[in-house]
């Protein structure tokens, strides 16, 4: 704290075991500037998918009816997508980082109780988002959609399922938090620890809001 | 909620933290905004629904402008880029205009001046 | 007053848990001896590299070579140009990145010690991944830039008319990954190092030039490997799962593989170039004994090089049909690109005109550096106009002009740096008779090899291909550049004994040998495991010039410190183990398809990777 006030001072013994030139948290700089070259890594998956919208050979497709081979032969096959099922999910996992953001506030606070709470639920509603994206992947693919069909599957189940791994580990990494709290070893003075999971997590959430309306609901 | 603790642990003094007031409310707008975005999927490609003709051909455009919101709230109040360090904010920020520009032109690379036959 | 390092003497020597044998090196979170460590792996892979160099020049020395056939003379080259990038050039880099980035901030370490010798672990697996390919007589043949589709051909099903392909192309694809994952941690590690532990003073504005470009290059590494990651995982599943990301039978597109692998390439361009700018920028004004010249523009410059540098990829796919518009755009964002160029160029001619120079080794191969860049950057000016590209393109005048730069240019830049830095890092000067010798041979071997090159590409000789008839006139120039290689390797090998000799003498390198600008010549050489009993104060960008001048020109030597009461971090096994964890998981990826089973190992690597993660993440760090 006010750490890059002693440093443009110039004088003064400094602590040197904690100096840092911005006076911010180095782990806190790490997370962000990994989510910083994160930003590019998703970026390339919805560059390919956007790139390669709409041609598709053969079907299924996202939103229409279209002719796939289905059981060794062409056949008209539905619209693979359903809006609802994926709302939910998203409704979810936007409100996962509601929770998770209530955790951390309890966690800086001192207060236990809210910080299980809210970190409980937040990897609840981590854990229900990755079971709709299997059960979603595991519905596409009993429609006829398998992951090299076409280069609508392949971009989407590419996009999503790095997604989706993403997710998974921001529900291991808040686990493991969760696991601290309950341990007691999660006090105010290092709440810092859940906020890096929570920036990830938020970062996560963020790549949704992005994914959700641009693969989801442009047609 | 707005006085602080007698001791920071955080490197954001001088401002003040959202409390979970705010939080809950950030959350509430992020739901409508939702709610909206699925809205005008629905109404875009359903005919027979009200206002059809009018939200059909902005849906991209509406639905990119909500998302961008969306983003913008989760950046700013639960990632706490509002009161944290500019410097979080731009190493979050410039990569997003780096990728939204790379994104930008491959579309463009790929579905214009070339070839028909591609 | 800028550095206090010098008030804080003791008459201890250091006490220090022992630190010798190799459990202290694998356990080693040093970034002193990991920058070592990545020098000496980084050499070995380098004359791998020149070793297969060696064998394409001989294979084209006449006309109908028959030293080796099409398909090795493929992977030569391909493995020629992956191992000096990924395994030669950066980790070269990285040597100096880890040594002196926390020296020149005035810093004890790296902000991330353990994850360093993570980097550096999954770095050295990696590499010995990808050559073991060659053991199993599966080498990597598809060129460094591996174009879709010629790589991204089906594994399976494979036809008694078309054959599988073997794991050749899939070595390459999981190396690059393992590879991929160094960058990228070493590149946050220093980005956070760089702009969090600076030491007191030490403004953005007044750090070496050398931080300076690491930090750009760092931040290109960020924004340019996740690019090939994703272009890597759908070569990955093209060739094992079916798809169709690069396949036109499935509506895919090779182009796509271009545009994502250029997008990288680019800026990957520049993580080899800025830190031999920044080394030259570094020995210029030292063997000048004036200031760098510019320093602010040559900061801007940087910055703007690396800026513009991922506005730029598609000058490498004028071939490929864009059409006028993307041409124009991409010519014009190239010839851009020249001007801070030029004015990094204008800086250095600035910084040694009128200094008093001294001609030692390093000021030798830092004046080359600039001189044979330029001669690379005129030619890449050529072609960064379309029409001329496609004249010149899949000719050797590229090979030429790639091989000024990268070997004018970021070779001789990291050699000099080697040359300077030596005695900093070994306490040992190197021997500046040997280091003359070395120089003029590597010059002339250089312009040898590399110069007719450009000849021959605009007489039409066509890269990549193993031979060529005679009677086409490209007999004379090619025996010249075979001589002028094997004179480029023996310079490497006066290097060698160079380095052989001095090693076996006594150590004779005051703190400052070259009168330097910078932090790390107000510490012993080699420094101690803390670098800096205090950290120092900074006051301007050439702290240690400010603190010879307040002494009246003449520098007391400064003592070893016992150390008491620093905490450096702990050493610890978790890096190599995650490292281990990372190759077993990736690694057995290159089965994915043909063998099922393999599945177990990448789940045991999985898992192994995981408890590795977490014994770290729960270990004491201090």
């Amino acid at each position: 704290m006010a750490q890059a006030a002693t440093a443009s001072a110039g004088h003064g013994e400094i602590d040197e075991h904690h100096w840092t030139s911005t006076g911010l948290d180095t782990r806190k700089l790490a997370i962000w500037g990994f989510i910083g070259s994160e930003c590019l890594f998703f970026a390339s998956l919805i560059a390919t998918y956007l790139v390669y919208r709409g041609k598709s050979l053969v079907g299924p497709l996202p939103h229409t009816e279209s002719q796939c081979m289905m059981h060794g032969k062409m056949q008209a096959c539905e619209a693979i997508f359903e809006i609802p099922l994926v709302t939910f999910g998203t409704a979810v996992l936007l409100f996962s980082s509601l929770f998770v953001v209530l955790a951390l506030y309890g966690a800086q606070k001192g207060d236990r109780k809210m910080l299980i709470t809210w970190l409980s639920a937040t990897v609840l509603c981590g854990l229900f988002f990755v079971g709709m994206q299997v059960y979603e992947f595991y519905h596409f693919f009993h429609k006829g959609l398998g992951y090299s069909t076409n280069l609508f599957s392949s971009t989407f189940y590419t996009l999503t399922g790095f997604h989706g791994s993403h997710v998974t580990l921001g529900v291991i990494w808040l686990s493991t938090m969760l696991v601290l709290a309950l341990r007691g070893k999660l006090p105010p003075e290092k709440a810092l620890n859940l906020e890096l999971a929570a920036l990830y997590w938020h970062f996560v959430d963020v790549v949704w809001i992005v994914i959700f309306p641009v693969v989801y609901l442009m047609r | 909620m707005s006085a602080h603790a007698t001791h920071g642990h955080g490197d954001d003094h001088g401002h003040s933290h959202p409390t979970p007031r705010t939080y809950l409310g950030v959350g509430v707008i992020l739901f409508a905004l939702t709610a909206l975005e699925v809205l005008a999927y629905e109404v875009g490609h359903r005919p027979t629904w009200p206002l059809h003709g009018m939200v059909e051909p902005i849906v991209v455009p509406i639905l990119l402008i909500l998302s961008a919101f969306k983003f913008f709230l989760v950046a700013a109040f639960y990632m706490h880029l509002k009161q944290d360090s500019k410097l979080f904010s731009n190493l979050f920020v410039w990569p997003i205009v780096l990728a939204i520009a790379l994104a930008m032109a491959l579309v463009v690379l790929f579905n214009y001046w070339v070839k028909e036959t591609y | 007053m800028a550095t206090s390092v010098l008030e804080h003497r003791a008459p201890a020597m250091p006490h220090a848990h022992p630190k010798t044998g190799l459990w202290s090196w694998i356990t080693t979170v040093d970034h002193k001896r990991i920058g070592i460590l990545y020098g000496a792996t980084a050499f070995l892979f380098f004359l791998l590299g020149g070793l297969e160099a060696l064998i394409i020049r001989l294979q084209l020395t006449g006309p109908n070579g028959k030293l080796v056939d099409p398909d090795t003379y493929n992977a030569l080259f391909t493995m020629h140009g992956t191992t000096m990038i990924f395994l030669g050039v950066m980790p070269l880099s990285a040597m100096f990145f880890n040594y002196f980035i926390p020296l020149q901030i005035g810093a004890r370490d790296v902000a991330f010690p353990r994850l360093n010798a993570f980097s550096y672990w999954v770095f050295l697996l990696g590499g010995i991944f990808i050559n073991i390919s060659f053991l199993v007589g599966a080498p990597p043949d598809g060129g460094w830039f591996g174009y879709a589709n010629l790589t991204s051909s089906r594994v399976i099903p494979s036809t008694a008319a078309a054959p599988a392909p073997g794991l050749n192309i899939d070595f390459w694809v999981i190396g690059l990954q393992i590879l991929g994952i160094a960058s990228i941690a070493a590149a946050l590690n220093f980005f956070v190092t760089i702009v969090n532990l600076r030491a007191p003073g030490m403004k953005m504005l007044r750090m070496p030039m050398f931080v300076w470009m690491s930090f750009v290059v760092q931040v290109l590494l960020l924004l340019a490997f996740p690019v090939i990651t994703v272009a890597l995982i759908y070569l990955m599943m093209d060739r094992n799962f079916g798809t169709s990301f690069f396949m036109p039978d499935g509506g895919g597109d090779p182009i796509m593989w271009q545009h994502l692998f250029w997008i990288f390439g680019h800026p990957e361009v520049y993580i080899l170039i800025l830190p031999a700018f920044g080394i030259a920028s570094e020995i210029l004004p030292v063997f000048s004994r004036k200031p760098l010249f510019g320093y602010t523009a040559m900061v801007f410059s940087g910055i703007f090089i690396g800026f513009v540098g991922f506005g730029v990829w598609s000058h490498h796919m004028f071939a490929t049909g864009m059409g006028p518009f993307a041409d124009t755009f991409f010519s014009l964002a190239t010839m851009v690109i020249a001007l801070p160029t030029g004015v990094k160029i204008f800086n250095w001619i600035g910084t040694i005109w009128g200094g008093s120079l001294r001609y030692t080794t390093a000021m030798m191969m830092a004046i080359a550096m600039v001189a044979l860049f330029v001669i690379g950057g005129l030619s890449g000016v050529m072609h960064s106009s379309a029409p001329a590209d496609l004249q010149q393109t899949d000719t050797y005048f590229i090979v030429a002009h790639f091989h000024y730069v990268l070997f004018g240019g970021a070779i001789f830049g990291l050699t000099a740096g080697a040359y300077y830095w030596w005695p900093k890092m070994f306490g040992r000067l190197l021997d500046e008779k040997l280091g003359k010798a070395h120089f003029w041979l590597m010059f002339l071997g250089m312009n040898a090899t590399f110069f007719p090159m450009h000849i021959l590409g605009l007489n039409g000789m066509p890269r990549r291909v193993y031979s060529y008839p005679e009677g086409l006139n490209f007999e004379f120039w090619n025996l010249i550049e075979t001589v002028g290689a094997f004179v480029l390797a023996f310079s490497f090998l006066i290097f060698l004994v160079n380095i052989i000799k001095t090693w076996m003498g006594p150590r004779n390198a005051p703190a400052d040998p070259w009168h330097g600008a910078t932090l790390e010549w107000a510490i012993p050489s080699p420094p101690q495991e803390f670098n800096f009993p205090k950290l120092p104060q900074v006051g301007s960008s050439v702290p240690q010039w400010d603190a010879r001048r307040a002494a009246g020109g003449h520098l007391p030597e400064p003592a070893l410190v016992s150390g008491e009461g620093i905490h450096m971090p702990n050493p610890s096994f978790w890096p190599l183990m995650a490292a281990i964890g990372v190759n077993l998981t990736l690694g057995s990826l290159l089965f994915i398809r043909q063998l099922p089973y393999w599945y177990g190992l990448t789940l045991f690597g999985a898992a192994w990777l995981f408890v590795s993660v977490y014994k770290w993440a729960f270990e004491p760090a201090h």
